[in-house]
């Protein structure tokens, strides 16, 4: 369940920001958590609800980017989807690949009042 | 009066406004990690982060291993469990300098754990730091405690298809141990198997067999340390 420590960071990232905006609530918070980030959407559903409770979190809209999984081949330098860390390269079924989008885990942007 | 907070209105701007935050997640833990890297290198320490599914003989490497090469190489130990003091007592009784982190709900050590642990323990320079972090194999993975290698320990007691149900921490680490070897015999695990599937998530991952009961294989593991405590850092 490190879901709750990634929500926990948010809540300080985010209330962190608010406070140098000079705002005193959030409406609306923006993430990307990418396909391959390790994070498990139903638990961090489940800790979200609990930990925003009393934060300026409270009332606001979450909105979530989930960026799909893509690798370059290093071996054929082609671009393609993946949806785990051991999908091998279409063109030669190896291995050798470079990660370029999917495992993001950020905070985008608030809207704060 | 602010219908929002109460307020004023001196304190702070009112009206919706848009911060554009693009910030890291484990920003923070990431940080304290650097700072940690950044004081192993200092003292010369090669910290190693332990990690392995509850039961895989993390404990028991590294008993044999401060055992065997007592003399050879100065160690610490910052050991990571939900509760008890039990791993750091069986490290204690091999002589070697030991603290206990208990994370008490927590499934995962983070890199101030290991900052706040530090400050205790004042480990020698020269050393080899071995973190045995909280037996999982999930929740660890994403967070960097400041280690130089990330060691995934994996018993054949398990399954040969561990890696690709966990993915993550295999990705992430730099040595997989396959440990009790020994029982090889009388369970259905493939070697081939697992190594196979542990190179499909990680191309790199340097596989090293062995067992702690017997002793076959721990010498291809201390040449790996000492290796990496005497090769000279490459700018």
């Amino acid at each position: 369940m490190h879901e709750l420590s990634i929500v926990m960071s948010i809540i300080d990232i985010a209330t962190k920001q608010m406070e140098g905006a000079d705002a005193c609530v959030i409406e609306e918070i923006e993430l990307e958590i990418g396909a391959l980030s390790g994070v498990e959407e139903n638990s961090f559903e489940f800790a979200w609800k609990q930990a925003i409770r009393d934060t300026p979190l409270q009332n606001a809209i979450l909105k979530i980017h989930k960026p799909e999984g893509l690798a370059t081949c290093l071996d054929c330098m082609i671009d393609f989807s993946i949806q785990q860390l051991y999908d091998p390269c279409p063109i030669c079924g190896g291995h050798f690949l470079n990660i370029k989008k999917g495992k993001e885990l950020k905070v985008k942007s608030l809207v704060v009042n | 009066m602010c219908a929002t907070c109460g307020c004023d209105g001196q304190d702070h701007v009112h009206g919706k406004r848009i911060v554009d935050v693009e910030q890291d997640i484990l920003h923070q833990n990431n940080l304290l990690a650097e700072r940690n890297r950044g004081y192993f290198e200092a003292k010369n320490i090669l910290a190693l982060n332990l990690v392995s599914s509850p039961g895989s003989g993390k404990t028991t490497l590294l008993e044999r291993t401060l055992m065997d090469l007592k003399g050879q190489l100065e160690f610490c130990v910052i050991e990571g469990d939900q509760q008890t003091t039990n791993d750091a007592d069986r490290i204690h009784a091999t002589g070697t300098k030991v603290t206990q982190i208990n994370t008490g709900k927590g499934c995962h050590l983070d890199s101030q754990m290991i900052s706040h642990a530090l400050q205790g323990l004042k480990p020698k320079g020269d050393s080899i730091m071995f973190i045995e972090n909280v037996g999982n194999l999930v929740c660890p993975a994403m967070f960097d405690l400041g280690e130089k290698e990330r060691v995934v320990i994996i018993s054949v007691t398990e399954g040969d298809d561990k890696p690709l149900k966990y993915p993550d921490m295999f990705f992430s680490s730099t040595l997989c141990i396959v440990n009790k070897t020994d029982l090889l015999p009388y369970v259905p695990f493939s070697i081939e198997k697992v190594k196979e599937n542990a190179l499909k998530i990680n191309k790199d991952l340097h596989i090293i067999e062995v067992s702690c009961t017997n002793g076959e294989g721990l010498e291809e593991w201390y040449s790996w340390l000492k290796s990496k405590v005497l090769a000279p850092e490459t700018v």
